[in-house]
């Protein structure tokens, strides 16, 4: 007889929840609840070797694993976010920007570089969830849009790593025209024959889905992402259905024909360094 | 039946009052000419307070009047002829998004808008404006269309948002607005954008790239409508005029936010109240910045767009340090 009983089996906090990547020396798989040492998870770019749970990473994790050595230069970070509305909800806006700033470390919710990947330079754009739901503001859509102009421009593959809940909010019809701005610059960037590769990571929605993530010559999905444009909440409340298991899930996604694969992202450099191997020779 | 806005109460019971004191006089037979003339005066003074101070609230309630003319209305009415063209040649036709060739002048175009409903049958057949991906493939094939045929586009914004469905999800309603985000910003032949109504979000602008951005002047455009914004941000739909005004959706912020090109006034209490005014100014505007329009190369009309969308949205830049 135990002194109490567990009345739900593998409680788990959902990935959206979770924001950054785990720090402290040991964490709990949320999945699987095995204990998993901090350096083993690091090994494997933050997937869960037991049960294959991929922890929720941000810009710092992608780029430390993707670059040779880490190695990369960071660009755009000159570009900063302002408060163009004087938005004020629960806080101000420039309030909640220093203090997502704070807490990430970051000072956007995307991060550009370029860096060597294998034998290849590429310029490489990674999202960062913590900030703001790695909502796409003025910032996040400029930064991005000079990513790709930079890969124009110096004649690099490219590749955008997203993980947002969408458009945001505090910036209201300026982060909206962002969807347009970064759509604009990929199909100038169409015009040099290299690839854009897009990997959709946990969560992908909104906005940012219903732009440049969905707009990959390549779209690449992490496992059971949840990627779309209507958040699950929306849609059951405008269809009054509860939804199936597994909607709006990477493997969803495939199966309806709108990511090329879903790629364990223990796997994700070796893929990507087959596709430049095989489109980008020269 | 006339729909009344809260805001307009007073302005109701005011032509109640003149209307009244029009019936007593006729049947009196006294002259109230003086008292009469006040009262009109007072009229239209109240409505001219009351129409050119909404606030941001007041004016999504405009833009979302049921007698409001909606994207066939306009498209009816400056086209000399037109034909409508049906179904995305993929999966079905969606009817919240309707297109077609019409004649306007000399120029035949190609003109596409997101259609509402007028009561609940036609409102549930238009899905109230919810467009599916069909509907964006749909303008995409029209779009294209227009290329081949080197016709300008012109379209017409009117939507609460793309429709948050079961199916639209499987159909890739991101896929589809993205699609077009990408060819808009490439098509070779001039794109003309009118914000009739309502302009939400990703649903809106999935047919809203264009060389030139008219709003009218009581319509809304923005990230989310301020219900769903409120919901989120202040956890209750209570405190949508709050976000209304903290969106800065309105005409004139978009104005100032670059987000737009021009504001197309309306006659006062909205476009409704004089419909056939509204469509001879958009087909002025239509007739007046065609030409010029047409006259630019592809080459040049392509970069140009480019241009516009990037200078678009607000940030601080940093000189680089040395």
């Amino acid at each position: 007889m135990t002194w109490y009983l567990r009345k739900e089996e593998g409680i788990r906090t959902s990935p959206t929840e979770k924001i950054g990547a785990p720090d402290g020396l040991w964490v709990k798989c949320p999945s699987c609840s095995k204990p998993l040492h901090i350096k083993e998870l690091m090994q494997s770019q933050y997937v869960c070797p037991h049960c294959s749970y991929h922890f929720p990473i941000g810009s710092k994790e992608y780029f430390r694993f993707l670059f040779e050595n880490g190695e990369h230069t960071v660009l755009f970070e000159e570009i900063e976010p302002i408060d163009a509305l004087g938005f004020v909800d629960s806080k101000p806006y420039p309030q909640r920007l220093a203090e997502a700033q704070k807490k990430t470390g970051l000072s956007e919710a995307v991060r550009c570089a370029v860096g060597p990947i294998g034998s290849h330079t590429v310029a490489v754009a990674v999202m960062d969830f913590g900030f703001i739901g790695g909502s796409m503001g003025s910032v996040v859509g400029e930064r991005i849009a000079r990513t790709i102009r930079y890969a124009a421009e110096h004649t690099l593959p490219l590749l955008i790593i997203s993980r947002s809940g969408g458009a945001r909010m505090m910036e209201g019809s300026l982060s909206l025209v962002q969807m347009a701005k970064t759509a604009a610059w990929l199909a100038q960037y169409a015009k040099t024959g290299l690839p854009y590769i897009s990997v959709l990571t946990d969560p992908t929605m909104g906005g940012v889905t219903a732009s440049f993530a969905m707009l990959g010559d390549i779209n690449i999905a992490e496992p059971k992402a949840l990627i779309g444009f209507a958040g699950p909440r929306v849609i059951r409340e405008a269809t009054g259905k509860d939804l199936p298991p597994g909607f709006q899930e990477a493997e969803f996604q495939l199966d309806h024909g709108f990511v090329d694969l879903i790629v364990d992202r223990r796997e994700l450099k070796n893929t990507l360094l087959r596709l430049w191997d095989m489109l980008c020779s020269r | 039946m006339e729909v009344i806005l809260d805001f307009e109460r007073p302005i109701v019971e005011l032509e109640g009052r003149i209307a009244e004191t029009k019936r007593l006089a006729e049947q009196t037979g006294l002259d109230i000419s003086d008292s009469l003339s006040a009262l009109e005066e007072r009229l239209e003074r109240l409505k001219h307070d009351i129409y050119q101070n909404l606030s941001p609230w007041q004016r999504v309630q405009l833009a979302r009047h049921p007698s409001r003319p909606y994207s066939l209305d306009y498209i009816h009415a400056i086209c000399e002829d037109f034909i409508e063209l049906h179904g995305d040649r993929c999966a079905g036709d969606d009817k919240a998004i309707v297109g077609g060739i019409g004649r306007i002048g000399v120029h035949t175009a190609i003109l596409i808008g997101q259609q509402k409903g007028r009561d609940t049958k036609s409102r549930q057949y238009r899905n109230f404006g919810m467009p599916n991906p069909e509907g964006y493939r749909k303008a995409l094939r029209l779009m294209k269309l227009a290329e081949r045929l080197r016709k300008p586009v012109i379209t017409f914004i009117d939507t609460p948002g793309a429709y948050p469905g079961t199916h639209a999800e499987e159909f890739g309603q991101a896929e589809a607005i993205a699609r077009n985000l990408y060819e808009m910003a490439q098509l070779r032949v001039p794109i003309l954008v009118f914000i009739i109504g309502e302009g939400a979000s990703g649903g809106a602008l999935g047919i809203g790239v264009g060389d030139k951005i008219y709003m009218l002047e009581n319509t809304w455009y923005s990230v989310i409508s301020p219900e769903s914004c409120a919901s989120i941000l202040w956890r209750s739909w209570e405190y949508k005029e709050k976000a209304a005004e903290a969106l800065h959706l309105s005409a004139t912020d978009n104005l100032k936010l670059g987000t737009i090109d021009e504001i197309l006034p309306e006659p006062l209490g909205g476009a409704h109240k004089n419909p056939t005014a509204v469509f001879r100014l958009v087909r002025e505007k239509i007739l007046q910045d065609l030409p010029p329009l047409l006259s630019i190369a592809p080459e040049e009309l392509v970069p140009l767009r480019l241009e516009k969308y990037s200078k678009m949205g607000r940030w601080r830049e940093k000189t680089a340090s040395p």
